[in-house]
């Protein structure tokens, strides 16, 4: 077994915690948004009927992708768009750099895409000598940081306000120490209008395309996607697969559950449709396979494409929030990630379906009813086999069975570790290999057993 | 009506009263309660670090011990959802696993579901805050989760409420994960210790005097923080209460006076 290429959830959270005011504000911030959640779906009393349907039209869509792909692709080709297909990344990266050459674009605006973030395009395309700007208020904070988002749809929830302003201050020039979030905000807006102005290509993700019309959607709270397509005359829409959803009647079910699934709102602040070019202009979309099609063929993990990326397994994942996106070392973080990571590379993150309690509030809180704390237990299973958690563990539990197939052996067992409990000194059992007795005390150890006072008192 | 009592190994080992409550409770409703000496563990903690073959002969023998029960319960929701959710992971559907899978209780689902018992005759005139352990909450449905828009009966809180003199607290996060996960309270510590030390800060805030859950595993995990803090929270087991025990571990609150 290779070595992981970067640390392990586990200590990665250990680090995020060990500053625990951090931690607690990160916890609080995510907690509001959770609670912003349920005061919206509270106040919509088919929620849950909303989430079957949701659930049961991305089911119907997954069964019937390659029909829908098709159909996708005839009607966006007659609404003027050109359509591609990415096997994989590299694919995708190369085909959104050839039509940028193509059309001589040097200076490309890009909105809020998690699609490009997996392909790592704009190092990509940095690196051909092209410059992409993150016009997403958030991404272009960890764009200037040089640093990933930390989640998919709040990218830079995990830094505060002052640092925002340190880092305006040292990149941009704003004045020290102002950290009044509607100048530093105002700032950015000047910053970037200036790069939209200059801008000879739009970059946007998709949220929503739809097979019947050939349209695209897409979602956003600043307008950015709208102004970033508007301005230049070149649009690339880069959108994975699963994003089909079959009739323009359908969107209204997940715009619904999309934006008071993320943020709490009611509907997103833009929700601007695309079908085909604006006269003149060009557009081009990219339909991104990339590992997909081996996840839709998987029994076990197929429902997990019926993912609309709003985050909400994020916000209240009680691990996620305390041990921040990056944490999980992959681009989609929290949950989900959990589950999408270890398809790409079990080897690299097969830690991560174990950060997890499986308390299930994921499971319960998502729109699109993914039962993804089961998924990842089992992951869990999946990774036993392929022998990617630890020899440890696996022989602890090797033992642990093997004592607990004999009754008597797991009655003398359990005696003579309560003795020792009992009649250790404190030091002794409070050693640094005693992980949950670094800030826990054991339970005392009682004489005799239930099924030793069980018996005695059926004898009596 | 014959019920197979199942006690999860670590509440045989660790808190036996829990198991002795338990009987009480059952034996008080008439029935004819036997703890099968030969059961040990489900193999829920093999199963949730994936290791399905050392967890397969462990949920093999447990149908084999308790498949001619008219029921069985058990003082913890997880391991019952262990049984309930998860043997068909591990073992084939056969006719003694139906009947275990569809006899397996958590005992306030117990008297909920099948005895039909809405209330309990008692007393226990404290502060109490009810944990929700997840397994319980969200694969059992013992009560509606804080996610979900829709209506059920709160079986856990339903026969608490109904004690005299009770008085249960509100928490902020109504139903938080205490952080236990079984293995992950060792191998992710220092996440598994704040969220213990959050729900516990949740509760105090609360005013809560004695902490109460359906499972021994999450209380073992938050009464070891009380413990080593010195909090003054008692800790029981949701059955030690409904057996009339009062609350003596580890700090012996007063008990609130009447108005």
């Amino acid at each position: 077994m290779n070595a992981p290429i970067h640390k392990e959830h586990a200590e990665l959270a250990t680090e995020f915690v060990s500053n625990r005011e951090r931690a607690k504000w990160h916890d609080g911030s995510l907690w509001f948004v959770r609670q912003k959640r349920d005061r919206q779906t509270n106040a919509i009393p088919e929620w849950e009927t909303l989430r079957e349907l949701a659930a049961t039209i991305k089911r119907h869509t997954l069964a019937k992708l390659p029909f829908y792909l098709e159909e996708f692709e005839r009607n966006a080709t007659i609404m003027g768009a050109v359509v591609h297909w990415a096997r994989d990344a590299e694919e995708h990266n190369r085909i959104v750099l050839q039509i940028l050459e193509d059309h001589g674009a040097k200076k490309i605006v890009k909105s809020k895409s998690m699609l490009t973030e997996e392909c790592h395009l704009n190092p990509y395309l940095e690196r051909h000598g092209l410059q992409v700007v993150d016009t997403d208020l958030g991404e272009w904070i960890v764009q200037l940081r040089n640093e990933p988002p930390s989640h998919i749809v709040m990218p830079a929830i995990h830094i505060k306000k002052q640092e925002i302003s340190e880092l305006f201050h040292e990149k941009l020039g704003t004045e020290d120490g102002n950290n009044d979030p509607t100048y530093l905000a105002g700032e950015a807006r000047n910053h970037l209008r200036e790069k939209f102005v200059g801008a000879d290509a739009g970059i946007t993700g998709v949220n929503f395309a739809i097979a019947q019309t050939g349209g695209i959607v897409v979602c956003t709270n600043e307008g950015n996607a709208d102004l970033g397509v508007s301005l230049p005359d070149l649009h690339i829409a880069c959108m994975g697969i699963e994003k089909l959803i079959p009739r323009a009647d359908d969107l209204a079910v997940f715009t619904r559950l999309l934006g008071r699934s993320a943020t709490g709102q009611p509907i997103t602040a833009y929700t601007s449709h695309f079908h085909g070019p604006r006269p003149g202009c060009k557009l081009h979309i990219i339909l991104v396979d990339n590992g997909r099609s081996k996840i839709r063929a998987s029994e076990d993990f197929s429902r997990s494409l019926n993912c609309i990326r709003c985050g909400a397994c994020m916000n209240t994942c009680p691990v996620y929030r305390r041990s921040g996106g990056h944490s999980y070392s992959t681009t989609v973080p929290g949950p989900i990630g959990s589950i999408l990571a270890p398809n790409r590379d079990p080897q690299n993150h097969g830690d991560l379906p174990f950060a997890c309690t499986l308390c299930g509030s994921c499971t319960d809180v998502c729109p699109v009813k993914i039962d993804i704390h089961h998924q990842l237990l089992t992951w869990r299973k999946e990774l036993a086999l392929k022998k990617v958690v630890p020899w440890s563990k696996r022989v602890s539990m090797i033992f642990a069975a093997a004592v607990l197939k004999r009754p008597w052996l797991y009655a003398l067992g359990g005696k003579v570790a309560r003795m020792s409990l009992r009649w250790m000194p404190r030091w002794m059992i409070y050693n640094g290999l005693n992980a949950w007795g670094k800030k826990r005390d054991l339970p005392p150890a009682p004489v005799k057993s239930f099924r030793e006072q069980y018996r005695s008192r059926n004898k009596g | 009506m014959r019920v197979g009592l199942f006690i999860p190994c670590y509440i045989d080992q660790f808190y036996p009263d829990v198991g002795l409550a338990s009987v009480e409770i059952l034996e008080k409703q008439g029935l004819t309660v036997e703890f099968p000496s030969a059961q040990t563990c489900c193999g829920q903690p093999m199963l949730n670090t994936g290791c399905v073959d050392s967890a397969r002969p462990l949920a093999q023998r447990f149908v084999e011990i308790f498949a001619d029960y008219d029921y069985i319960v058990s003082p913890s929701g997880s391991c019952t959802s262990m049984v309930r959710n998860h043997f068909h992971d591990l073992i084939p559907h056969n006719a003694a696993y139906d009947k275990v899978q569809k006899k397996s209780f958590e005992l306030c689902e117990f008297l909920h579901d099948v005895l039909g018992l809405l209330t309990w005759e008692g007393e226990f005139p404290y502060r109490v805050g009810i944990h929700q352990s997840c397994h319980g909450l969200r694969e059992l449905r013992l009560e509606k989760s804080s996610e979900e828009m829709l209506k059920r009966p709160g079986k856990v809180r339903g026969l608490l409420q109904s004690l005299r003199g009770i008085q249960l607290t509100e928490l902020s996060r109504p139903d938080e994960c205490c952080g236990f996960g079984g293995t992950f309270a060792v191998a992710q510590e220092a996440i598994s210790v704040m969220m213990g030390e959050d729900r516990l800060a949740d509760h105090r805030q609360a005013g809560t005097d004695v902490l109460t859950a359906t499972d021994m595993s999450c209380l073992m995990h938050l009464e070891g923080l009380v413990r080593r803090q010195k909090m003054p929270v008692a800790v029981m087991h949701v059955a030690e209460i409904l057996a009339g025990r009062k609350p003596t571990r580890p700090h012996s609150p007063e008990p609130v006076k009447s108005t």
